[in-house]
């Protein structure tokens, strides 16, 4: 049955206001000019989610901030070595370093050195490299299994939801640093290592988070619609159901980049980083100069700010993400 | 006499600096007299809640701007602090919710939530004050108290549940029962089972109800007095038999003639209110029903009609009212 | 004509239990044993409480829920038995209107590309100028404006979303449409708006409804024939004047008696006929007939162990009450709420003979049977 809808069906007037309002023609203008007082006016351009809470997100003060840290964080990292003064890997001072005195800031070293003799400030800035490569690329490494895993569960649910999610409760049970130290022991002490660590870490708490998403908006109702109309099933979910489920990841991915610096820093610092300890990483930094607490303090405290510097500037973005992407604070 | 509650200009208003004000209650006036059974109509969004909460003191103290004046008893709640409301709030005056689960807490027994109310302001001693609950709750029509008592909010059904908050409610014999939305979520043989026994209660006890609803057949049956609301405001305000016989305000008439009646015959078309409660403009800038209004004319624009007194105790805020109702519509 | 023939259409859902291994403890009989049609054309109301099995009936009907037993002619096909790609070609002639017109729409699409998914997904125009065409044209129908196109759920109002539901239903042409309370979220100002739409779309194009709602007077209006539910049975069904008129089976009545009417003469006038307690669990139904714990007219021996067939008792109204026509003629007087509650000796609760909690586990993230989209 076809039913020529233009022919068959009236229109209905316009519920909108300043639409097909009003009894008689002489009141129209009037009522139009009401309309335009009303608080939603039919006239302006829509405005999806995504773009509503980027809206709201750069009106929140925190955001800014997060943003700003992050910003100059990701700046420092990638033009470190032009940004820095010195070449980190040069022992310049050696010679003055003593078992009871290092030298503090100076023309040339405005932080001082470190043990061997190297400038602290340049170490600082290209340790950025570092924290910021592991960072990303296991918070990805990370993202990506676990999206992966969490699809699998959630998208599909029944008997292969059962299987993964033992398989990830598994994963979750075993401590962190033990995961990480078995990984670094088959992988060898390089940075890969440390980035596949923290991102076996990583795995299940993303999978659980878009697996459990993503079931609850697969029995929403404009889920229950699609399959109604006779959308397929695999456009439903990677149309409806995904897209609507990825918020909660997103945030939890950000919040992640911080946890990855602060662990890609903590994993160096009991050595399971890079072998060549030439090569400044804020981790390595900290465990080098915990031998010389007493004689330079500001070694162990320079490292430790750049570290809770780039961590809390990705969880403030992030904790106001949440806040951005929730409906609940949409006005 | 003074009236038990007199609320007088209310206003109150959301938003913190810089993010969109919300005007909630836009200059409410109504009073409530000792014994009476008031009912407070209107559509979602029009301020019931927010005026119900203004009443008892729960509104947040942060980003909420409150003018006018609460008076109970002719003493003015407004500015009193939090620990003489509490004193007040349970003993002179009380209030139940449309979502009885979500004001009982869910891990205590409601036997014990009963008896706190009796300890805490009746002053009653444990024992003394089990004997009562279970009086109260065989009061308000629990089967079985004494074995209720030992029972979670989660294990009673949703009648039962709303039972047991009107107990609470009680306890203390106020002298004011605030009701908003009771019987929204229950079904319609439930809902008739609670306001047979409010109906019950006023009467046996003397407590005034302020009765706030959307449901305009609540209302017929239960109350002295009827205000109904409208974006924040009294629109019209009469005896029950006056508003439904005569009631002249557009808006009132139109919701009359907009709900199907089980009583009348079948097949009279609805006459449907056109627009939404969003289509508004605010009360400074003219009539806020204009935009939805089939009277609407010149003067109704630019002025907020004033709420006056039509005849005798009704009251209407309207510049071109509809015409009185032909009386043989009552025979 | 009948376009739809339901007959004994039964959902049961099971209730899981256990850490590891998922042990059905038992089911809740959310729908059990249906038979109705659907005329071609016409308004089917359904009526009853909350937790009845109204939606669950009305979802397994369009098989968005998989029915336990029976079969659902659709047009001469047994729509309960087809599988795959010919289910997803069914499903163009059998749309649904739901209840939470926001919650319907996904949060993140326009209104463009929500309703130009069914046209899609059944290949129903080749071009996207005619489907644009279309869809304005839909739009229009339901009374909103081609301004609407590239807007997003959040900025309409509940009306103006339901209308947005209405026109995706409507885009695929179906025949038959399962509004599932399709008024009860909106504003009463607005309601009767949604239901003259309703109306007007049925007489253009001969559409067949199921209106499924708990207000009986809503369902009064629009229904030409209604179906009383109580704990996944039909218990009475007529001709939406007959029902009204003389309502014969005593939950019926007493439902009736219970709905307020906005006159305070009527108010004043009227007996209700309150009944005792709350719903049964339908994990657990009664006995017999499953209204006797609460019915005001409830018999010795028969009501309780004898389960009421639903028969014909004049050409256009059924009943499922072995007494319905003593109770008319006032040959057997009612009880009163209480002397009902005394004479069941304990209270019977909502929750039946589970505990709450097994109710309460059973809802939670328990997916619908074999749902597999
Ligand atoms: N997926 C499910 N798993 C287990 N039980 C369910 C499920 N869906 C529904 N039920 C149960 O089936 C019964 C009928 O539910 P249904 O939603 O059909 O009721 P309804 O009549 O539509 O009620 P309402 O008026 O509240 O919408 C209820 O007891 C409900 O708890
Ligand atoms: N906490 C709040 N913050 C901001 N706006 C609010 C808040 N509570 C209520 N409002 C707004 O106040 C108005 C009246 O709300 P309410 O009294 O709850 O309406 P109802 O009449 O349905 O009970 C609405 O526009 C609502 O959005
Ligand atoms: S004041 Fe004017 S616009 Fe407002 S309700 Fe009365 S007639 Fe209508
Ligand atoms: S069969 Fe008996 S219990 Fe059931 S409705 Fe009829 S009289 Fe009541
Ligand atoms: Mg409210
Ligand atoms: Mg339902």
């Amino acid at each position: 049955m076809s039913v020529d809808l233009g022919k068959s069906l009236g229109k209905e007037p316009a519920s909108q206001p300043g639409k097909g309002l009003g009894p008689d023609l002489g009141k129209k203008d009037r009522i139009d000019r009401l309309a335009a007082l009303t608080a939603t006016g039919p006239d302006e351009a829509g405005v999806s989610l995504t773009r509503d809470a980027f809206r709201r997100l750069r009106r929140n003060p925190v955001a800014i901030f997060g943003a700003f840290l992050v910003l100059i964080f990701v700046f420092v990292a990638v033009f470190a070595p032009w940004l820095a003064p010195k070449d980190p890997k040069t022992l310049y001072l050696i010679a003055e370093v003593r078992p009871n005195n290092i030298p503090g800031s100076q023309a040339g070293f405005p932080l001082g050195v470190d043990n061997l003799g190297r400038d602290e400030l340049s170490r600082l800035i290209l340790g950025s490299q570092q924290s910021l490569l592991i960072g990303i690329v296991s918070t990805l490494m990370g993202l990506t299994a676990g999206m992966a895993l969490g699809i699998l569960a959630g998208g599909l649910g029944g008997r292969v939801d059962t299987v993964v999610m033992r398989f990830v409760d598994i994963m979750l049970s075993i401590p962190g640093l033990l995961m990480a130290i078995t990984v670094a022991l088959l992988l060898g002490f390089n940075p890969f290592s440390i980035m596949v660590a923290i991102a076996v870490t990583q795995i299940p708490i993303f999978a659980r988070l878009l697996r459990g998403s993503m079931l609850a908006q697969r029995n929403s109702d404009y889920a229950v619609a699609s399959r109604c109309l006779g959308v397929p099933a695999s456009k439903i979910i990677f149309g409806h159901v995904l897209p609507n489920s990825v918020s909660p990841v997103i945030v939890q991915a950000t919040l992640s980049l911080a946890t990855a610096i602060i662990e890609a820093a903590a994993l160096s610092f009991l050595g399971l980083g890079n072998a060549d300890r030439s090569i400044p990483e804020w981790g390595s930094m900290l465990a080098d100069a915990q031998d010389f607490l007493t004689v330079r303090p500001e070694l162990a405290f320079y490292p430790c700010i750049c570290i809770v510097i780039a961590a809390l500037g990705f969880t403030l973005l992030g904790e106001s993400l949440r806040e951005a992407l929730d409906p609940k604070f949409r006005r | 006499m003074a009236p038990l509650l007199e609320v007088e200009n209310l206003s109150v208003t959301f938003g913190r600096k810089g993010t969109r004000k919300v005007q909630a209650v836009d200059g409410l006036t109504f009073t409530v007299a000792n014994g009476q059974t008031v009912g407070l109509v209107g559509e979602s969004g029009c301020g019931k809640s927010v005026t119900s909460l203004a009443i008892m003191g729960l509104l947040p103290s942060r980003g909420v701007t409150v003018s006018g004046d609460v008076r109970l008893e002719g003493r003015s709640l407004l500015g009193l602090p939090q620990r003489q409301l509490r004193d007040l709030r349970g003993s002179e005056m009380a209030m139940i919710f449309q979502d009885p689960l979500s004001s009982l807490n869910p891990v205590v027994p409601i036997g014990i939530q009963v008896t706190e109310v009796l300890v805490r302001h009746r002053k009653l001693k444990a024992d003394a004050a089990r004997k009562e609950a279970v009086d109260l709750l065989d009061r308000v029509g629990i089967p079985d108290p004494t074995r209720r008592l030992k029972e979670y909010p989660h294990q009673l059904s949703g009648g039962m549940r709303q039972r047991a908050l009107i107990a609470m409610a009680l306890a203390c014999s106020p002298k004011l029962l605030l009701a908003d939305e009771p019987t929204t979520a229950l079904d319609v043989t439930i809902q008739a089972q609670i306001l047979e026994l409010l109906k019950a209660l006023v009467v046996e006890s003397g407590t005034a109800l302020l009765m706030i609803t959307h449901d305009l057949g609540v209302v017929a049956g239960l109350c002295d007095r009827v205000n109904v609301l409208y974006s924040g405001r009294v629109i019209e305000s009469a005896e029950r038999r006056e508003l439904f016989g005569h009631g002249r305000h557009p808006y009132t008439a139109g919701l009359l003639a907009s709900v199907p009646r089980l009583d009348s015959p079948r097949g009279a078309p609805l006459l449907p209110i056109r627009g939404s409660a969003r289509d508004t403009i605010p009360w400074t800038e003219g009539c806020a029903f204009a935009p939805r209004c089939d009277n609407v004319i010149d003067a109704c624009i630019g002025r907020p009609p004033e709420l006056t007194d039509v005849d005798g105790s009704h009251q209407l805020r309207c510049c071109n009212p509809t015409t009185v109702r032909p009386v043989e519509v009552l025979g | 004509m009948n376009l739809v023939e339901v007959r004994g259409l039964k959902v049961h859902f099971p209730i899981r239990r256990g850490l590891f291994f998922d042990r059905t403890i038992g089911h809740v009989k959310a729908v059990d044993g249906v038979d109705f049609d659907l005329e071609h054309g016409k308004t089917y109301g359904l009526v009853g409480e909350s937790g009845c099995g109204k939606s669950t009936l009305g979802r397994a009907i369009l098989r968005l829920i998989e029915p336990t037993a029976g079969s659902v002619i659709f047009d001469g096909v047994d729509i309960a038995g087809l599988q795959g790609e010919k289910l997803r070609k069914a499903r163009k002639r059998m749309q649904m209107i739901f209840q939470d017109p926001l919650s319907s729409l996904d949060p993140r699409q326009n209104i463009e590309s929500i309703i130009t998914e069914g046209i899609d997904a059944h290949d129903l125009l080749d071009s996207r100028k005619q489907s644009r065409a279309r869809i304005v044209e839909l739009l229009e129908a339901v009374g909103l404006s081609a301004a609407a196109l590239r807007r997003y759920p959040h900025e309409f109002s509940g009306g103006q979303r339901q209308r947005i539901g209405i026109a995706r239903a409507l885009a695929v042409e179906p025949d038959l449409i399962v509004a599932d309370e399709p008024v009860s979220a909106l504003d009463v100002s607005v309601q009767a708006q949604v239901v003259n739409l309703l109306e007007k779309l049925q007489d253009s194009l001969n559409l067949t409804f199921l209106v499924i709602a708990h207000d009986l007077a809503v369902v009064r209006h629009i229904s030409d024939t209604v179906g009383v539910m109580y704990l996944g049975a039909l218990v009475e069904e007529a001709s939406s004047d007959d029902l009204y008129a003389e309502p014969l089976h005593p939950y019926t009545r007493s439902l009736m008696s219970a709905v307020p009417v906005p006159d305070p003469d009527v108010e004043d006038r009227r007996e209700r006929i309150l009944l005792p307690g709350d719903l049964p669990s339908p994990a657990n139904p009664p006995s017999g007939c499953r209204f006797h714990t609460r019915c005001p007219w409830r018999q010795p021996e028969r009501c309780d162990t004898e389960i009421p067939e639903l028969r014909v008792l004049r050409p256009t109204h059924k009943v499922a009450c072995h007494y319905a026509e003593q109770i008319e003629a006032g040959t057997i007087r009612p009880k009163s709420a209480d002397e009902v509650a005394a004479d069941q000796g304990v209270y019977v609760a909502a929750t039946g003979g589970l505990d709450a909690k097994d109710l309460l586990d059973a809802g939670k993230d328990m997916p619908l049977p074999q749902q597999g989209f």
